[in-house]
């Protein structure tokens, strides 16, 4: 039973920075702004937090000093996504270039500015990990359940949880999720009945940026204790995410969730007697979550649903 | 509208972008951009840093040398990922398909040593074969299953990158060193000359074969039938199959070219002679991904790609001489990014060109 608890949460150390980035592609894609800077945007927001609990560690500790961070990582990620949305919102510019240029832009900026900030001149900014929860209070008391989903975890994990329900239900249930959606599908008729197509981009990339930030926070504080200008093409992987779940919310999720199963098998197949035991090399097993993304694609990608005006400039003058 | 592009993916303006100049443009908004960072970093030395960012490639003839043997794998990478958005494909995957080229190049440049004087030529023809096979994978499940190609060609990197350690291991490993076996004598590719040219460069005949290729690709895409119906595809997939094109077709043939010229970009790097072997890491060859800023910088343009390359290669030299200045390299990386951000700005500047010329017109 313990091995099954253990591979739980780990899978959830994998899942759950995939399930937010991908979420917050899913706002930028679903007003119609391709976001292929996912994994820039992780690091500009993985760099500001990372630099700020380096810096706050010493007078502060703990949940708090985690949840200042979140802001601080949503923010830089929102501000950063900004040179993506003006790029391709105002200038019409090409999405896929602008968002190369930031993918590009964020690390070398995160070397460069690690080096000119930290004392030491070294780009890895390191951090005390003060984070981790043993246990939940109480719930991590019922049996199983408790074992499962409270005991070893981050408070970022319930974060994930409470962002994918809230992102249903603001994409599906609210008037601002039926317009932004509108923009992305045919923005000429939202423009007509009022809707500001300009506006509501701006929104869904501001979003997407503030999750892809968040995200960058949680894949180095749950995989990590130091921050070294790179989160391991998790901002790619979290495109793959958003298209395999074909950019539906709890489609993502189940996408996230499969993604993040199979890394842990590959993670940790040494640890699980069962699978260590078989006369099958460690790369296979590294490969797995990739081979098994691509035969799951081939057999759901018939009706793949990309939101109709992604990637195409809205001009006004060319209704 | 929106009938141009595949699931997902748009077409590329680029190509038909403001040409030269908005290139050229971006390229000085970018060293201005860079020089305030230097000034910004030190500005004691920011005028020395930004004189070796200039004419560091240009020192002597044996940066000018390494500015030709950095400029061929990427120019091969760019020209990969240009060509396939020619066809309004995104080669996300050019990281794979380059160590699967390099794999087949070392594995004959190993192994092949009966072939004598022809061993360098198999090795990189079989490095083309193994770049083109890998990314036939995404463009089969493009075309026939719908498979979105900018994940498939995600995972195979990552597949590719294991697959490549494995085969490694299995094959053309020194244990010792924990990377592959150096390549023979024979199979390096001939220096051509320029060696002397360039005396104790790595420069070698791969920069030669690259613009060679980059010709080859430019008269294949612009002067015949079949670049025509690629284009064509790349432009209006719905219009082409009403013209009798078959787009699966196009887009299988478009990424197996694709693939063989990153495949291709992996043997020229690999084949250089200047002690290069393949690393056992779970790392990306970054050489792919320097290769979509190589073409997008080239506007998606065979002869651009080339140029633009060249002067890539020129900037990561100068780099790294600005670090004696106490610079850190990724400046350079820093107004690459810039530059590309600005070359975005292509479609702006070219209406306002357009609004200009037809004011003038309008005389």
């Amino acid at each position: 039973m313990d091995i099954v608890y253990f591979l739980v949460q780990q899978t959830m150390f994998f899942t759950i920075p995939l399930l937010v980035v991908a979420l917050g592609g899913m706002f930028s894609e679903r007003s119609g702004v391709i976001n292929i800077a996912l994994e820039g945007i992780m690091i500009a927001g993985g760099f500001c937090s990372v630099l700020f609990l380096n810096m706050m560690q010493d007078t502060m500790s703990g949940q708090m000093l985690l949840l200042f961070a979140v802001l601080i990582a949503m923010v830089s990620g929102a501000v950063f996504s900004m040179l993506h949305a003006y790029a391709s919102i105002n200038m019409k510019a090409d999405q896929t270039i602008s968002g190369t240029a930031l993918n590009l832009l964020a690390p070398a900026l995160a070397i460069f500015l690690a080096r000119m900030i930290q004392p030491s001149n070294v780009q890895q900014i390191n951090f005390t990990n003060t984070f981790r929860i043993e246990k939940v209070p109480v719930l991590g008391d019922i049996p199983v359940l408790g074992n499962l989903f409270f005991q070893n975890t981050y408070i970022t994990t319930y974060l994930g949880v409470v962002i994918l329900v809230i992102a249903a239900i603001v994409l599906y249930r609210t008037k601002f999720g039926l317009r932004m959606r509108a923009c992305g599908e045919h923005p000429q008729a939202a423009d007509v009945v009022g809707v500001s197509v300009y506006k509501m981009r701006y929104a869904g990339v501001m979003i997407s940026g503030a999750l892809a930030g968040l995200g960058g926070l949680i894949f180095v504080v749950t995989t990590s204790t130091n921050f070294n200008a790179t989160v391991s093409g998790y901002g790619f992987l979290a495109l793959a995410v958003l298209i395999f779940g074909q950019w539906k919310p709890y489609r993502i999720a189940g996408a996230a969730l499969f993604f993040g199963l199979m890394k842990t098998i590959a993670a940790t197949y040494s640890a699980v007697p069962f699978l260590a035991g078989l006369p099958i090399s460690g790369y296979f097993y590294k490969m797995i979550p990739y081979i098994a993304t691509l035969v799951v694609l081939v057999f759901s990608s018939k009706k793949s649903q990309a939101p109709r005006a992604e990637g195409i400039p809205y001009d006004k003058g060319a209704r | 509208m929106n009938k141009g592009k595949w699931r997902g993916f748009p077409k590329l303006n680029v190509s038909k972008a403001a040409g030269p100049l908005s290139s050229i443009g971006a390229i000085i908004v970018g060293l201005l951009v860079g020089l305030i960072i230097l000034l910004f970093a030190n500005s004691s030395k920011a005028f020395e840093g930004f004189g070796m960012i200039l004419g560091g490639g240009l020192q002597s003839s044996k940066d000018l040398g390494n500015v030709l043997y950095y400029a061929t794998p990427i120019i091969m990478t760019g020209m990969s990922v240009a060509f396939a958005f020619r066809t309004s494909l995104f080669n996300i995957g050019a990281s794979g398909q380059f160590m699967m080229g390099a794999y087949g190049a070392v594995l004959v440049g190993v192994l092949g040593t009966g072939l004598g004087p022809f061993q360098w030529i198999v090795a990189l023809l079989a490095a083309m074969v193994f770049g083109a096979l890998w990314a036939l994978l995404p463009g089969l499940l493009q075309a026939y299953r719908n498979v979105n190609i900018v994940i498939s060609c995600i995972m195979t990197n990552y597949i590719g990158m294991y697959l490549v350690n494995w085969l490694v291991k299995g094959t053309v490993y020194n244990q010792m060193t924990n990377r592959s076996i150096a390549v023979a004598e024979t199979a390096n590719i001939p220096k051509m000359g320029l060696n002397e040219i360039f005396p104790g460069s790595s420069a070698n005949g791969g920069i030669i074969i690259a613009i060679i290729i980059a010709i080859v690709i430019y008269i294949l895409l612009n002067k015949t039938t079949f670049g025509y119906e690629l284009r064509a595809c790349g432009f209006n997939r719905y219009a082409s199959r009403y013209a009798g094109i078959n787009e699966k077709r196009a887009i299988v043939m478009s990424m197996l070219i694709s693939g063989a010229l990153a495949g291709i970009g992996g043997g020229l790097l690999y084949l250089a002679g200047s002690g290069k072997y393949i690393a056992v890491e779970d790392v990306l060859a970054v050489e792919g991904f320097t290769g979509i800023s190589v073409a997008l910088l080239g506007m998606s343009h065979p002869i651009g790609t080339l140029f633009a390359g060249l002067f890539i290669a020129y900037m990561t030299i100068g780099g790294s001489y600005m670090q004696l200045a106490g610079f850190v390299p990724e400046i350079i990386d820093i107004i690459t990014a810039v530059i590309i951000y600005f070359a975005a700005f292509a479609l702006i500047l070219r209406s306002v060109l357009k609004r200009i010329r037809t004011r003038k017109g309008g005389d």
